[in-house]
């Protein structure tokens, strides 16, 4: 499908005008403000494209983080905040930064994740979990739980909330993922800004909490410590969804707001590799705003609750 | 083709309420209309989409800058004056001739060729979803073939998204700021790029209506 765009592009003209590469200085695509000649900037943004397409392979063949899966429109925007965070005019100097030292690897890492997230982010899906997902769960002795792509852990830590105040964190373990060993040790600590908790302590009431949010951390001037009784049961390691395979399996899996900065073979990965890993009858949570309808998966589950992503493996 | 095969299996209702009869649409230079607008945007965008034909030839996808909350009445306060269908699409929705997507609220609204994505990264020019992301992509994916029409607005935001089309070889259209509700954000992308068409509010309609007309005479 794709190539049917690109050929419609090519009828448009503009591939047919790319020049040879000429002895004059490189110039990158950011570094030129505005160029009124669209031919001109056909060429500069190849340029780009390609720059991209080496940083990308480099980094894949030097320390196997694949970032090559990833949706070209969001990703373009973060490699460029990336280049911006290390202070270069270029993708090639980001390459040979990012390839020579290990630290602008992992910063690069962090920059490319989106770390956007909140304690009770979306209140109406714990609601959900709360009324549809956790009555079926406790049907079973002992309960595990994945979140991939937990990020800082905030999500994390509201299930644990949420299964905590339905009596069930005791028989439950939620094993949290991400690829960003920075923030992994993040989430771990289960610190966080104080000043954010009035934000979250609303959030928490929207998602149906039952009681005192105060009494689940512990606060000195700036920060809020998760109390230690809430992290029990949780377990953060480092998976990376392009190459890792399954290590469980789970009555409820969480991965939202990350698929959608996946391009298609490497989204078909990952839905197979949720598949496998959840028991028949097993939930997938994805974001509210992303859907199974466009995935070859679709068949596999029915909607529990379609309009905040909530799945259930059927076959 | 895959993904083609995969949307046939989407429930027909939900196909039915979307698509025209295809031989009705006519064939336009344009694949692809983007707008944006933030203050003033939505009496705007409500003047705009009722003046476009049921048969218009072209996506369309809208920022409109709007608050967190989810259940905005947006959709339906544009769904009620036009007569093409009115999205908040799910990621990855293909792109349909003669359908209005709308950025949903807290999203980023991307464009990759053939469909859109949605993206949580940070806000934009302090705005989620950002007119430039929505421009910036668009260009990226659809070059020649995307118009980009900056509404009023009271920020900066649009300006670079303007720019990026106008490198690229789309079409470039800014409400012309002296009779815009608010004129800073035509005035940021004037100055910065060589906009090709600065027109009022009906200018900018009669303009995209001028689009099936094209299509239609081939």
């Amino acid at each position: 499908m794709e190539s049917d765009e690109r050929s419609v592009l090519a009828a448009s003209g503009h591939t047919a005008r790319r020049r040879p590469p000429t002895g004059e200085p490189r110039v990158t695509a950011v570094s030129v403000p505005v160029i009124a000649d669209a031919e001109g900037a056909d060429v500069v943004d190849d340029l780009e494209e390609l720059e991209l397409d080496l940083l990308l392979t480099g980094i894949a063949r030097r320390w196997g983080y694949d970032f090559r899966g990833y949706s070209p429109a969001s990703l373009r925007r973060r490699v460029r905040k990336a280049m911006h965070n290390e202070g270069v005019r270029s993708l090639s100097a980001l390459q040979e930064r990012v390839l020579h030292r290990p630290e602008a690897l992992q910063r690069f890492i962090t920059a490319l994740s989106v770390n956007v997230t909140g304690m009770f982010r979306d209140p109406q899906v714990y609601r959900a979990l709360r009324r549809q997902v956790l009555p079926m769960l406790r049907t079973y002795p002992f309960v595990r739980i994945w979140h991939a792509g937990c990020s800082t852990g905030e999500e994390v830590y509201s299930m644990a909330i949420l299964l905590h105040e339905e009596g069930l964190l005791e028989r439950c373990r939620i094993y949290a993922t991400d690829l960003s060993d920075d923030l992994l040790q993040r989430a771990r600590r289960g610190v966080f800004p104080l000043r954010d908790m009035q934000e979250h302590t609303a959030a928490y009431h929207r998602a149906g909490g039952k009681g005192d949010f105060s009494t689940y951390y512990i606060a000195d001037h700036q920060s809020a410590i998760l109390r230690d009784e809430l992290r029990r049961h949780l377990v953060f390691s480092q998976h990376n969804l392009v190459s890792d395979s399954s290590f469980n399996e789970f009555q409820l899996i969480l991965c939202r707001n990350v698929l959608i900065y996946f391009s298609e073979p490497l989204r078909e990965r990952v839905h197979r590799l949720f598949y496998d890993s959840l028991v028949n009858f097993g939930i997938l949570a994805l974001g509210i705003r992303e859907s199974m309808r466009f995935t070859p998966f679709a068949d596999r589950y029915e909607p529990l609750v379609e309009s905040l992503g909530l799945y259930r493996r059927v076959r | 083709m895959k993904a083609a095969a995969k949307l046939e299996a989407a429930p027909r209702a939900e196909r039915g309420a979307a698509m025209k009869p295809p031989r009705e649409r006519p064939r336009a230079d344009y694949d692809l209309v983007v707008i944006g607008a933030s203050l003033g945007g939505v009496a705007a965008l409500r003047h705009l989409l009722a003046a476009l034909p049921a048969a218009f030839p072209a996506a369309i996808a809208i920022v409109q800058h709007r608050r967190h909350d989810a259940d905005s009445p947006l959709p339906q306060l544009l769904g009620a004056v036009s007569l093409l269908p009115v999205r908040e699409p799910r990621d990855r929705e293909r792109l349909e001739p003669g359908v209005v997507y709308l950025g949903p609220a807290g999203y980023h609204l991307l464009v990759e060729p053939g469909w859109l994505t949605l993206s949580v990264e940070g806000p934009v020019s302090w705005a989620r979803p950002s007119i430039d992301v929505l421009f910036e992509s668009a260009a990226d994916a659809y070059r020649r073939r995307v118009v980009a029409v900056l509404l009023t607005g009271s920020s900066e935001d649009g300006a670079a998204g303007v720019a990026a089309v106008a490198r690229r070889g789309g079409l470039t259209v800014v409400e012309d700021p002296g009779s815009a509700h608010s004129p800073v954000s035509p005035a940021a992308a004037l100055q910065r790029t060589k906009v090709r068409h600065v027109l009022p509010l009906e200018g900018i309609g009669a303009l995209l209506c001028g689009m099936v007309k094209v299509g239609a005479e081939r």
